[in-house]
């Protein structure tokens, strides 16, 4: 009994199955990034080199799709702040009725994935809109300019980050005292948009700086949607560069890893870790 | 207490109940026109025939069309493996650093690494694999020159199914390991000191008790596993180039309008896919209801 007891205490003592699951794991995470960075400085043969990266990164399309793919990020993020934050207080201090179907809502982009929404926006905004039984013109398709291609992008784009943006701001909106906030704002005089402004946005900057980062996570690299609109962006570009060149896309590959991971480290920061809280105690 | 009293009344002026969703205005405009107006025009236009009337001709169609069933087929496959293995391997880590014993340390490294690679998918993770295990990747490099193994003369081939199943799993497991985290958590060391006074080993513990617990939470978590991989299209079409058929691949050919030059079809297929992932987000629902019993 005793010696059994021992035994145990000793398995407990190093976790050999823990290990082994762990080392397995980082085997699978590490593996596939060092063979792209191993490949993406092989340009030069025999010698490890840069060389990958200094052509990626000047190529003028490069820049461009990327610059593309980063406005349309900031786009997303603003549009999707401006429609979320209020919808979620107002819901949170006024409507609590309207919470299951909003959180609804939020959560339909998870039944639709980005193939099928694109398909959607497209039968829809790819014909000219008419008033309802008549044909009288309302609305151009939108498709055919690059200002209603770029508004369906980001529509599509917000439809994406919406599960994560809406949940990020009501945790956000549930840890703080909002209604205490807004009755003190309200006898001090302020208004609506002073509340939104200078009580609430300032006071959900974590949240909504995840919710940001996350977006920014999923827009800039994204394939889908940009490519069946044919937008110019990131995404696209990486997939026809890794048609023709080699080295090249590995190199974007991995540059594209590291801000995932910048977004990500920066979200664990600022939200304070929020993933490692609640140990085993 | 009185000022708070007052403070109420401030917030809350006599207004007709209605007035109030006036303020939902914009996000349900948001919703109808991006969200519900989409997806209606690809239902409404899946039960109508070429000629403009209520028809269920695309379902017959859909249904009739072998490329379209093996394509869901497919779809569902690869899904369903990589949710599993990526289930099973996902919850053997979150174990590891949760419950397993491993040093404390080693949890937010992971929890952030998974973080990460959760997100990386579509074409960089496919240019990682064929640097990977490609035909001249450092893996199949390494495992040639130092076992003398050839992975592509023994059947593997990253562009097909087990190819595409394994790159999948480096978006599934670390989903797996955030859900399942939190879940392991959970489980209260009150039960297993409970069990183990009763005599209980560590085996009898995990098969009695730790895992009847998690499994709603195990099965609800690879059910999103299942729907993560089942919409994925990027990924797919960057490593195979459209050569492995899944669903996404054909509702895009069908987009770029290269195949069947019958729309109508197209839209059948998409509310099918959407059927089907559907039905998975009500089984994970009600799952995940079950798990809350439990854990909180």
């Amino acid at each position: 009994m005793k010696r059994a007891f021992n035994l145990r205490y000793s398995l407990r003592r190093f976790p050999f199955w823990s290990w082994l699951w762990f080392i397995l794991g980082a085997l699978y995470f590490i593996l596939p990034l060092y063979a792209t960075l191993d490949f993406s400085l092989r340009m030069k043969r025999g010698v490890i080199s840069l060389q990958a990266y200094s052509s990626a990164f000047s190529d003028p399309q490069f820049f461009q799709t990327f610059l593309f793919s980063n406005l349309m990020a900031l786009a997303t993020i603003f549009i999707s702040l401006v429609l979320i934050v209020p919808t979620c207080y107002w819901i949170r201090l006024r409507v609590p009725a309207a919470r299951r179907i909003v959180e609804f809502i939020t959560l339909m982009p998870f039944v639709i994935p980005a193939i099928i929404l694109v398909f959607g926006l497209i039968a829809i905004y790819g014909a000219p809109i008419n008033i309802p039984f008549t044909s009288i013109n309302l609305l151009a398709p939108l498709t055919e300019s690059d200002l209603g291609t770029n508004l369906l992008l980001a529509a599509g784009y917000i439809v994406l980050a919406m599960p994560y943006m809406y949940r990020a701001v009501d945790t956000g909106l549930q840890a703080m005292n909002m209604r205490a906030l807004t009755e003190a704002a309200q006898s001090l005089g302020a208004n609506w948009f002073t509340i939104m402004i200078r009580v609430i946005f300032p006071n959900l900057r974590s949240a909504l700086l995840s919710g940001a980062l996350l977006t920014f996570a999923i827009v800039v690299g994204e394939v889908t949607i940009s490519s069946f609109l044919n937008r110019p962006a990131f995404g696209p570009y990486l997939w026809l560069l890794g048609q023709h060149r080699s080295y090249e896309p590995a190199a974007l590959a991995f540059f594209s890893f590291l801000l995932t991971w910048a977004a990500m480290g920066l979200i664990q920061l600022v939200s304070g870790g929020q993933g490692q809280v609640s140990g085993a105690h | 207490m009185t000022a708070a009293a007052s403070a109420t009344q401030i917030v809350k002026p006599r207004q007709p109940g209605f007035i109030v969703w006036l303020g939902l205005i914009p996000f349900f405009l948001f919703a109808v026109l991006f969200l519900f107006l989409p997806s209606a025009s690809l239902f409404i236009g899946s039960l109508t025939d070429n000629a403009g009337h209520f028809s269920l001709v695309h379902f017959y169609e859909l249904f009739a069309a072998p490329d379209i069933l093996n394509a869901y087929w497919l779809s569902i496959s690869i899904s369903a493996v990589t949710a599993i293995g990526g289930g099973i391997f996902g919850f053997l880590l979150a174990y590891s650093v949760t419950v397993g014993g491993l040093p404390k340390a080693l949890r937010p490294a992971l929890i952030t690494f998974s973080g990460v690679a959760s997100n990386f998918a579509g074409v960089p993770l496919a240019f990682a694999f064929v640097a990977t295990v490609g035909r001249t990747g450092l893996v199949t490099a390494l495992l040639k020159s130092v076992f003398g193994i050839n992975i592509y003369n023994s059947g593997f081939n990253l562009y097909s199914f087990a190819g595409l199943s394994v790159t999948y799993m480096y978006f599934q497991f670390p989903l797996m390991v955030l859900i399942m985290a939190p879940a392991l958590d959970g489980l209260r060391r009150e039960w297993r000191e409970a069990a183990e006074n009763l005599g209980a080993n560590s085996t009898q513990y995990w098969w009695k008790v730790g895992l009847p617990i998690l499994l709603p939470s195990i099965l609800g978590t690879m059910i999103l596993l299942f729907g993560n991989a089942f919409g994925a299209y990027a990924t797919a079409y960057a490593l195979t180039g459209g050569a492995l058929p899944i669903i996404t691949i054909q509702i895009g050919a069908e987009i770029r309008g290269d195949v069947l030059h019958n729309v109508g079809l197209g839209y059948a297929m998409a509310f099918g896919m959407v059927i089907i992932m559907a039905i998975s987000l009500i089984g994970y629902s009600m799952l995940q209801r079950m798990t809350e019993r439990w854990i909180r």
